[in-house]
């Protein structure tokens, strides 16, 4: 049984092989396998801008996430100062939640800029070998004899036609990995529109069912660390720190 | 002979190289048979770095069938439980 090689290539062969098989006019299919690779060109351009847009929704969600951070940081600090533990431990698991998945978006980030980056200089690379079978169909079609011009056009279309098979998987492994991306970011979508995220200080310092489940997806530790962190931070000089004064405005 | 490299283009290999790549080609399909990974994962950079040793890119007007086509170069272990089977991605 072949492997992907193989199958890819035994697909195009067969679709190739059956479109020149039909043509009884060799400058015709040349013509007609032309108009398709141009076609083709134009689903590549749509497919770059699909993962330039998702990237883009990425990137909105981690600049979001990341006023979060700095928020529930001095929000944190704030209660603490104030001497509202619960508060302040709150506070703390909803920014680690916002940090794992700031990092989480950040990676992807990087993971779709790479494709991108890919697809695009993959995308050039079949545009020269369209324009290179252009002038070579004007050539086959005024220098070969039919039956002659039947084998040239087969090296080229099927020189051609596996560049495209080519990208066109390494476009749908792109889709596919954008279907996953988009899967997360609705997750934290959802998160964000539950509340999760957001300002502390309305919730009153009462524990509510968010808080719960937030518990469990948070490292205990962590947090504990960075509170106790904080702790001796405001400890030395809480007193005329920017968090507490803003605290008092906000007081 | 003409190898490709899924998504990053034409190499073409001395007639040579065809033999050598065949046997990592087969052992490759053995690892993966066997469920291992790391194995795997070696016998899949040695194929990767004998096309980059070996091999010069093929200029872009040049259209020319492969006579392989590998897999991407990040296939994840479960694509490949997909490619790497029977003969391998050459056949024998």
């Amino acid at each position: 049984m072949p492997g992907l090689g193989g199958r890819m290539s035994t697909v195009i062969k067969s679709k190739i092989s059956r479109l020149l098989d039909r043509a009884e006019d060799p400058g015709e299919t040349l013509d007609y396998g032309y108009q398709k690779q141009v076609e083709m060109l134009q689903n590549v351009k749509k497919g770059i801008a699909d993962v330039v847009t998702a990237k883009k929704r990425l990137q909105m969600q981690s600049t979001k996430l990341e006023q979060s951070v700095v928020k529930l940081d001095t929000q944190a600090r704030q209660a603490l100062s104030q001497g509202n533990e619960p508060l302040a431990r709150t506070a703390l698991e909803r920014k680690t939640l916002a940090q794992t998945e700031l990092q989480s978006l950040d990676q992807q980030v990087k993971e779709l800029e790479g494709q991108q980056e890919q697809l695009t200089a993959n995308e050039q690379k079949l545009r020269q070998k369209i324009e290179q079978f252009r002038t070579k169909k004007e050539v086959i079609k005024a220098q070969y004899s039919a039956a002659e011009a039947q084998v040239k056009i087969g090296e080229a279309a099927h020189g051609v036609g596996e560049e495209m098979a080519d990208l066109g998987l390494a476009m749908q492994r792109a889709e596919d990995k954008t279907e996953q991306m988009r899967a997360r970011a609705s997750a934290v979508e959802e998160l964000e529109q539950a509340g999760t995220f957001d300002d502390i200080t309305q919730l009153g310092g009462g524990e509510d069912d968010i808080d719960r489940q937030l518990r469990e997806l948070t490292s205990g530790a962590q947090v504990d660390d960075e509170l106790s962190k904080m702790k001796a931070e405001l400890g030395q000089g809480g007193g005329e720190s920017p968090a507490l004064e803003q605290g008092k405005e906000n007081a | 002979m003409i190898v490709r490299v899924s998504g990053e283009g034409q190499f073409r290999l001395p007639d040579e190289d065809a033999g050598r790549l065949n046997e990592l080609d087969n052992r490759a399909v053995a690892a993966v048979e066997q469920g291992d990974e790391t194995g795997f994962r070696e016998l899949w950079s040695q194929m990767l770095e004998l096309v980059a040793n070996d091999g010069n890119a093929l200029d872009d007007d040049e259209l020319i069938e492969s006579d392989v086509i590998l897999p991407p170069r990040d296939i994840t272990f479960a694509e490949a439980k997909g490619e790497f089977t029977g003969e391998g991605l050459i056949p024998d």
